[in-house]
């Protein structure tokens, strides 16, 4: 209805204290998409770059690199970098079809979310089952 | 209405290079999907052989340079948003833009350090 017809409401509340915020389900997407990334930045890109150095020095270094990853510490790190990953890509790709008008009303938005924090913890699964 | 035109339309470019780079993410990551698929896993033959190769290499730093580039966007728009004093955000944004532009340096190391 025009802005002009509608009925004064009472001031609501606005949560803007983390704790007490309801974000709904695209929110939860939204936020975990800058989380990932800001892990990605910060963790993600250096070990990279360490990974891919190291590993390809020699066959033994590439075995003891691989060999360092049976590390229970560093299995975990490794998959929650690969969660935030498989998060941000398919988060990402959702935003981009969002950029060209794909499934922007409520309920879609609403069923690609799920389907992204799904999909993005299944194959997190996945890949840690067979790491482990 | 009268607008305050800020910048020189920054913003749009910054939102367009966003989403190229991503997609150069998203193809390159594919690429080694396949390439892993293909194999049937990535052992060190593959490995160092795939980084011997010329295209390879040139696929990959482009890869890296979308990262950093896309890395930057992000992060910049992290500080913009929480980080409100000028001088720390000043001071991030230029940490920020000196890790990437040194991780750059470390990847052209590494990829043209292998070709040895």
């Amino acid at each position: 209805m025009p802005a002009l017809e509608r009925p004064v409401t009472r001031p609501r509340p606005v949560y803007l204290n983390l704790v007490r915020i309801r974000l709904p389900l695209p929110g939860i997407v939204s936020i975990l998409h800058r989380l990932s990334g800001a892990a990605l930045y910060l963790i993600g890109l250096p070990l990279l770059l360490f990974g891919v150095q190291r590993s390809l020095a020699s066959p033994e270094a590439f075995d003891s690199f691989r060999g360092a990853l049976s590390n229970p510490l560093a299995k975990i790190v490794l998959i929650g970098l690969v969660w935030a990953y498989l998060h941000h890509f398919f988060a990402g790709i959702r935003f981009l079809l969002l950029d060209v008008q794909q499934g922007i009303e409520l309920k879609p938005t609403r069923i690609s979310s799920i389907v992204v924090l799904f999909v993005s913890l299944a194959l997190t699964l996945f890949v840690g089952v067979r790491l482990w | 209405m009268k607008r305050v035109v800020v910048g020189a339309h920054y913003g749009l470019k910054d939102w367009l290079a966003q989403r190229v780079t991503a997609i150069v993410l998203v193809v390159y990551t594919l690429l080694w999907l396949a390439i892993a698929v293909d194999h049937g896993g990535i052992d060190y033959p593959l490995w160092r052989g795939l980084f011997a190769n010329g295209a390879f290499r040139v696929a990959t730093l482009l890869f890296w340079l979308a990262l950093l580039w896309h890395a930057w966007i992000g992060v910049r728009d992290i500080w913009m948003d929480y980080i409100k004093p000028t001088a720390l955000r000043l001071t991030l944004e230029v940490l920020t833009v000196l890790s990437l532009v040194g991780y750059a340096g470390w990847a052209v190391e590494i990829l043209w350090g292998a070709a040895k």
